[in-house]
């Protein structure tokens, strides 16, 4: 039974992003793996080795995609030719939905290629859930959005971050991917209950779940994927799963990569709260 | 404030070149201070000012792009020196800053920058603007398209007289200075040696390649730059090669464009076909011509 009406794939279970140093890894070996999440704009290109790669991986496992650079709270239009590429992305790998983070990054056509906070305006919100359903209209595929870590606030904010994603989501009508190491690390940039975040996100809404490491800072946490993932964001994850159900979970490990089955093995940790979240559905 | 207001502030302070030790500058570009700008648009925390806040986005920005960027043109890196390369990497980013949504484009618009401003390479323009071709024909090879190879049964019914050939889009053909092919490959090999490396091979290593740049003499070659089995391949090719490719790829006739090659080249008369039937046997097996069904379509049209 899916959790929720923007969670129609419960069997997804525990994925692994799909990096290129495990490539040779899972081609020959061919582990055993509910599902990978690709970066979609890896792969938005006309040809060459990364598409082929990409075909040998659809032909054993499920996929779904993670952008980085659709940019739903950017003020300007999303691209044509973007929009051309991803339509022709999703027709290839069949991802049952599409996930891009709730943030900006391009602006008068000029890209940062950073995932930049947005402000938490009535204004934002609607200009973004406008621009959400209009990638969705075009791509005909349910759209997911991520909460992101952030460094900084901005004076001109009417609401919290979380009243934000509420407020876009109900707009758009549209799921979310819960990252619960970004709530961790914005919670600790921000001065802010981590678990208040949690327990405001309309868990009907949410699709999937994202964790990952992060690096200290003496005065501020940055959002690195390059660390296994500590206990205060497995208890922050633990709680979303007793609030959302079984959901698909995926950890992000992005730099200083580790072996492939350092990263499964880390990624199966988040197993125990989904058996009990299972058991908890079944009583 | 409005919200492109606002964004269009940010990505301004954001794109703002760092200073010689990585921190952000006092100063913005239109001269006010970056602390007010940063306290006019971002709040201070118990820990952060504004403007350190701030400097957590404009640091991230240029370390992403210029790392980025430096794994692109490691070529050009050993051409111009590491501190050089850095200086000509940031007014290249001023002034080209990234328009699409990948990465892999950031260096689309290189070749033409250098050629406008040829300061940054001082002696070496020709072979920087070189190894710049080489290295994004590179990228192109990678990922560009591939079209449908063309099989002799395509060319079944078709005027020879009027047929066109189209060579795949991924492939580059290149008419250098110098001989770089074999400088890149090796600067490549270094730098996945230097992976593993100690300093001291690091510095042997670095040694060796700064001869090597220093020693390189022009001396014209062709070269096409293809993709294989998804290999990207650099092949030199000859003069006579270089022309007739280069006029197919311009949409000459395959007569024109043997004609026109062939016009002052200094292989005598009697040997021409055999050389171009070993040209075309060898371009055809490396599967270097593409369909292109709609001129396909029409030449064999203007034949009925």
């Amino acid at each position: 039974m899916p959790a929720n009406a923007f969670n129609n794939f419960t069997d997804y279970g525990i994925g692994i992003g799909l990096r290129s140093p495990h490539y040779n890894h899972i081609l020959t070996r061919k582990p055993v793996v509910d599902w990978f999440e690709i970066i979609s704009e890896n792969f938005m290109i006309d040809g060459g080795r990364p598409l082929r790669i990409l075909d040998q991986i659809l032909e054993q496992y499920k996929v779904v995609q993670h952008g980085v650079s659709m940019y739903f709270g950017s003020a300007e239009r999303v691209g044509r030719e973007h929009l051309r590429r991803l339509k022709e992305l999703v027709k290839r790998t069949k991802t049952p939905w599409l996930t891009d983070h709730l943030c900006w990054g391009s602006v008068d056509g000029r890209y940062t290629h950073d995932l930049l906070p947005m402000p938490y305006t009535f204004e934002a919100a609607k200009i973004t859930a406008q621009k959400v359903c209009e990638v969705r209209d075009f791509l005909e595929v349910p759209i997911a959005v991520e909460n992101v870590s952030s460094y900084a606030e901005f004076h001109v904010s009417e609401m919290t971050e979380w009243e934000f994603l509420n407020e876009v989501v109900e707009r758009a009508d549209c799921g979310i991917l819960l990252d619960v190491n970004n709530i961790y690390v914005s919670s600790k940039n921000h001065s802010f209950d981590p678990f208040t975040y949690v327990n405001s996100v309309p868990a009907e809404r949410v699709a999937q779940i994202h964790i990952a490491g992060h690096s200290k800072f003496k005065k501020y946490i940055l959002d690195t994927h390059d660390h296994p993932v500590i206990d205060p964001v497995w208890k922050l994850y633990a709680r979303a799963i007793e609030r959302v159900g079984h959901t698909a979970t995926l950890l992000e490990w992005d730099d200083s990569i580790p072996s492939f089955d350092e990263v499964h093995d880390e990624a199966l940790k988040a197993n125990r709260f989904l058996a009990s979240a299972s058991l908890a559905a079944a009583v | 404030m409005k919200l492109l207001s606002l964004q269009r502030r940010m990505a301004r302070a954001v794109m703002t070149p760092l200073t010689r030790s990585e921190r952000m500058r006092s100063v913005a570009p239109d001269g006010r201070s970056m602390r007010t700008v940063a306290s006019r648009i971002i709040k201070p925390n118990d820990r952060l000012t504004s403007f350190e806040r701030l400097e957590i986005y404009n640091r991230q920005y240029w370390f992403r792009v210029l790392s980025a960027f430096a794994e692109d043109f490691q070529g050009l890196r050993a051409v111009l020196g590491g501190r050089r390369f850095d200086a000509m990497a940031k007014a290249y980013l001023m002034d080209c800053p990234s328009q699409s949504f990948t990465l892999r484009n950031l260096g689309s618009r290189l070749v033409g920058w250098l050629q406008k401003h040829p300061a940054w390479a001082g002696s070496r323009q020709n072979l920087a603007v070189d190894m710049a071709r080489l290295e994004w024909a590179d990228i192109e090879a990678f990922d560009g398209k591939r079209e449908p190879p063309l099989k002799p049964e395509d060319l079944a019914g078709v005027n020879p007289v009027k047929l066109h050939l189209w060579l795949q889009p991924y492939i580059s053909l290149l008419a250098l200075r110098y001989p770089l092919d074999d400088l890149l490959l090796e600067v490549r090999k270094d730098a996945s040696e230097l992976d593993i490396a100690s300093n001291t091979f690091s510095e042997r290593h670095k040694r060796k390649r700064v001869t090597q740049v220093a020693r390189l003499k022009p001396s014209p070659i062709f070269l096409v730059v293809h993709r294989l089995d998804e290999d990207v391949y650099f092949r030199r090719i000859d003069g006579e090669e270089f022309a007739i490719l280069s006029a197919l790829r311009a949409g000459k006739t395959l007569n024109a464009a043997i004609e026109s090659a062939l016009r002052r080249t200094s292989i005598a008369a009697k040997d021409r076909a055999v050389h171009v039937e070993k040209w075309f046997h060898t371009w055809s097996a490396l599967d270097w011509f593409c369909r292109q069904e709609r001129h396909l379509k029409n030449e064999k049209a203007a034949l009925r």
